[in-house]
């Protein structure tokens, strides 16, 4: 296997398995912690493999997913879009700090996405959504610097094998 | 966008933001289209080839989990589940026999009132599909869909009471609202006093809200409210929940009343999907104008004002 299609695999692989994760099935006191993995998949593959990401990826990665949640058609394009091209751009910073500023950003980030998304419904129609919408930036930070190492170690692996 | 290993720090930015704008610019536009027009049903229904493996994949774990609970369970839990399932069909068997019985008097006194509509429910089993949609709807998946028969608009039940109703469906999955969804509302009745209200969905799984019963209504903690057949989705007379909790609006001009659902909504794994749609409430069809036959108009006239 050559390097650019290991590399692949491990990028569709992982966002594939962000897409997956988001419809598991939780106990419903846990739902509203839920991270918001496609978003965390693609900050990472923003950071360490720019070339790949682009605005374009992210596009797709969002409407496939409003397809698989059956929300508004573009809901999450416009929100995931919006979440790349702010990593893209404050990349050459983010991926120097340490972890623990890192996942900060990546708070703000989360956060940044909420906001969005209530925006989006507002202008859709629906009521405002419990206190609870809001912890999922919180877990989605706590789980970043999991997710980050998990990735990172498989993609070094990865460049060993070829090595 | 081939750019190798020398990236820019920063890449060139009008450029970035030009194609931002670009994207984000679709997806409003794809939105709203979709608000007006409901595309997405429409485009689900389309890419189901890749949308029900997904699903379905999804479910696997949990899936797997209760197979893996089912095999290496003791056997003494089984014996111990199986009698109590046991028991609790026999039950069911018997209140279903009286059931029964209510049901031929209650047919028997329907034709004595001369009321055209029968009792006969036609019903379909489908199992739910354990994802999670979205946390903020409360929609469920259900593994039956068109090529089963399930037509949107179909009512859900469990052994307890109405869930909610089929919105959306694909070739061999549907996705039911909830009637705790905040974008749902059920016509119900009180049971005990006859009073007819509205349940909205409150987006909390254990709760429905009825926002407007009248401050003379005496509705009291405990009663029961049952489906009131008007608006024709929902049959009358399914268990909808019960009150458990009453007090009047900030405005004080409504008794509002909080309703805890009848249904195991969180935790059916096997729902009916009821086939008869309730008759639409109202008046009947216009019968359509009766005019003189044909053939006795004059020619003239039927060549120039005809439609």
């Amino acid at each position: 296997m050559t390097r650019p299609r290991a590399r692949f695999l491990l990028l569709a692989g992982s966002l594939a398995a962000a897409l997956l994760l988001t419809l598991a099935p939780l106990p419903a006191a846990l739902v509203p912690l839920k991270p918001y993995w496609p978003a965390l998949v693609l900050i990472f593959w923003a950071l360490e493999a720019p070339e790949h990401v682009g605005l374009g990826l992210a596009f797709a990665i969002g409407l496939f997913a409003d397809l698989l949640n059956g929300a508004l058609l573009g809901e999450q394009a416009l929100r995931l879009t919006a979440l790349v091209f702010i990593a893209l751009r404050f990349r050459a910073r983010l991926r120097f700090f340490p972890m623990w500023q890192q996942a900060l950003a990546v708070f703000a980030l989360l956060l940044n996405d909420r906001v969005l998304l209530l925006m989006v419904r507002a202008f859709a129609g629906d009521p405002l959504p419990p206190a609870s919408y809001w912890l999922e930036p919180f877990t989605g930070t706590l789980v970043w610097p999991f997710l980050f190492l998990l990735l990172d170690d498989l993609r070094a692996r990865l460049r060993v094998h070829e090595a | 966008m081939a750019r190798n290993g020398t990236a820019p720090l920063f890449s060139d930015t009008a450029a970035g933001t030009l194609r931002l704008i670009g994207y984000l610019a679709l997806a409003v536009v794809l939105m709203v289209v979709d608000q007006r027009g409901g595309w997405l049903a429409r485009l689900r229904y389309a890419g189901a080839l890749v949308v029900e493996p997904v699903y379905r994949l999804a479910a696997l774990p949990a899936a797997l989990v209760q197979d893996a609970r089912l095999a290496f369970v003791e056997r003494r839990d089984l014996t111990e589940e199986n009698r109590r399932l046991r028991e609790a069909l026999l039950l069911a068997q018997a209140r279903l026999n009286r059931l029964g019985a209510v049901a031929d008097q209650n047919q028997r006194l329907r034709e004595l009132l001369d009321v055209r509509h029968s009792l006969g429910m036609n019903v379909q089993l489908a199992r739910l599909l354990d994802i999670d949609v979205d946390p903020y709807r409360h929609r469920i998946v259900l593994d039956a869909g068109a090529r089963e028969g399930v037509k949107a608009g179909q009512v859900v039940i469990d052994a307890h009471g109405v869930m909610g109703q089929v919105v959306e469906v694909l070739p061999h999955t549907a996705v039911a609202m909830l009637i705790t969804d905040p974008n749902h509302a059920i016509p119900v009745t009180v049971e005990r006093t006859g009073l007819r209200t509205v349940a909205y969905g409150t987006g909390a799984i254990d709760r429905l809200k009825l926002p407007t019963i009248p401050l003379s209504a005496h509705v009291r903690v405990g009663d029961k409210l049952v489906t009131s057949g008007l608006g024709g989705r929902f049959p009358a007379g399914f268990p909808v929940g019960e009150i458990v909790q009453v007090a009047p609006d900030q405005a004080g001009m409504f008794a509002v009343a909080v309703a805890r659902p009848a249904a195991a909504l969180d935790r059916s794994g096997e729902v009916l999907l009821l086939h008869d749609l309730a008759e639409p409430a109202g008046p009947p069809e216009p019968v359509p104008p009766v005019g003189p036959p044909a053939q006795l108009a004059p020619n003239t006239a039927t060549a120039g004002t005809s439609p």
